[in-house]
């Protein structure tokens, strides 16, 4: 008999991203320290005050979709579905009739398919065509690439979008691994997808001015705000239990979860509340924060974030900060929004995993207010074996996770 | 008695702000007048729609108050109407 709470296992990863278009790929480009931020390509941005992105690039969506399925799907959805195809592959899952209905899906995205709302819209006020597509609504749903995922493997347990900006993938996994503890389900598909490229997006993102002229520089002192990313990545996770009775290889394992909301700006992030959910997380996990080596960084490289990480890191870690390796990863896959807590999931694992943690790209000068170990530009080995991840969202909406290194490697 | 311009920018921090324009005064930092980074934000965006400017990224982020918003959005207004692209009006 399953006894729970379970330990939850993570059995299977996928990704696509700008570094890479499978796990591999990407891990190779994180250790490496090699950006996937180049000019934008997949729109004109001679119009726009930034000309740079982490962009996936080479990818054909008719290898991946038949035409009729194609219809259906925005570029977001695509990538999520990739993704997920990707883990349940890797994890050597069997979804039986019987297991099907106790799998859960659990998505983030936080702009879903607004890139073909945007391109819809076009004719609807530009060109006076008084009708919209009537895919625009199924296509534009965050929801969807949960829902294509359940459609394409007869998923029929819980399946469910969470959308909370930059932190949706981290709620959306956190979500699924309390699920998978309490044992309401034995495994779910969870992680996040996103592309915000689209050209009202990126003049609303414009008009906020926080994405850098240039590259994205995390916790240095000429930092000038984020790059905005786009792609997925779907973790698929199960009970120890179920994972050991099927002989599945164990990346990794997920031990806490902790939330917390600023209440206070709806985007000046405060210290108080990310540093309330890191020690949720290390309190869900049963983790003093001595027991913790690295910490992947929300680190967007924007004035007000990298400061206020700093603080929280150093409130609730107090002298073994000065111990601790911080690294954004956004300083080379970009700042996918809703799927950013996915990708960097990702990265987290394969850092505990591998025993190698990647750095924070870019980095130039250091900043008397971000006076981390953030790792800058080389990646390090080390022995970690707890890691956290950082998720904070604009609204103030703060969601950690805390992994564990394989227990059986 | 401030020129046109400043009485322009004058208004539309009270009316962006919803603070009576009395309380609006030339020397006033943003702070005093209690607008946090968003609202300078919407501010600048204001400014630069009445009197179709751009204002990049690192001048936006050193106006910090009114007379630097009044120097710096003249500066640009000179800049415009001596350049053969920039806005008539």
């Amino acid at each position: 008999m399953p006894h729970f709470p379970a330990r939850v296992v993570i059995t299977g990863m996928g990704v696509i991203c700008s570094l890479g278009a499978n796990v591999a790929d990407t891990w190779s480009s994180l250790v490496q320290g090699k950006p996937g931020i180049a000019p934008i390509q997949l729109l004109d941005a001679s119009k726009l005050r930034f000309q740079n992105a982490a962009e996936v690039r080479g990818f054909v969506p008719e290898q991946h979709f038949t035409p009729d399925k194609l219809d259906l799907l925005d570029r977001f959805a695509q990538f999520a579905v990739v993704a997920g195809r990707q883990a349940i592959a890797d994890s050597g899952l069997n979804i039986t009739p019987e297991l099907a209905g106790k799998i859960a899906i659990v998505t983030g995205s936080c702009i879903g398919g607004q890139a073909t709302s945007d391109a819809g819209f076009v004719g609807l006020y530009q060109k006076n065509i008084n009708r919209v597509h009537p895919l625009t609504i199924p296509k534009t749903m965050a929801n969807a690439g949960a829902s294509h995922i359940s459609m394409e493997f007869g998923i029929t347990g819980p399946a469910y979008t969470i959308s909370t900006a930059c932190s949706s993938s981290n709620h959306a996994m956190g979500q699924a691994f309390w699920m998978v503890r309490s044992g309401q389900v034995q495994a779910a598909i969870t992680g996040g997808s996103e592309t915000p490229f689209s050209f009202g997006l990126l003049k609303a993102w414009e008009a906020m001015r926080v994405v850098s002229s240039d590259t994205c520089r995390p916790f240095s002192k000429d930092r000038k705000g984020l790059i905005l990313g786009e792609g997925a990545a779907m973790l698929v996770i199960e009970s120890m239990e179920s994972a050991i009775a099927r002989g599945a290889k164990i990346y990794g394992e997920i031990v806490g979860f902790g939330m917390s909301s600023d209440a206070g700006h709806i985007t000046s992030p405060t210290f108080a509340g990310p540093a309330a959910a890191m020690r949720a997380a290390l309190s869900d996990a049963q983790l003093v924060p001595e027991q913790i080596g690295y910490i992947n960084a929300h680190g967007t490289g924007t004035a007000g974030n990298d400061q206020t990480e700093t603080r929280a890191i150093r409130e609730v870690f107090g002298s073994h900060a000065a111990r601790l390796a911080v690294s954004s990863t956004k300083s080379m896959h970009g700042h996918a929004l809703g799927a950013a807590g996915g990708l960097e999931a990702v990265a987290t694992v394969m850092t505990l995993r591998e025993g190698i943690i990647p750095p924070t790209a870019n980095f130039t000068t250091p900043d008397p207010e971000c006076d981390l170990d953030i790792v800058p530009n080389q990646s390090r080995p080390a022995a970690v074996e707890f890691a956290l991840s950082n998720s904070f969202a604009f609204g103030g909406l703060n969601a950690v996770l805390a992994f564990r290194k394989s227990p059986l490697f | 008695m401030p020129d046109e311009i400043t009485e322009k920018v004058l208004d539309l921090i009270a009316s962006t702000k919803r603070l009576p324009r009395e309380q609006v005064s030339v020397n006033s930092s943003f702070e005093e007048l209690g607008l946090d980074s968003l609202d300078a934000i919407n501010l600048i965006y204001e400014v630069e729609t009445e009197f179709d400017v751009s204002v990049s990224n690192e001048l936006a982020n050193s106006i910090t108050s009114v007379p630097v918003l009044v120097e710096k959005l003249k500066e640009l207004l000179a800049e415009s109407s001596s350049s053969p692209q920039g806005a008539p009006e």
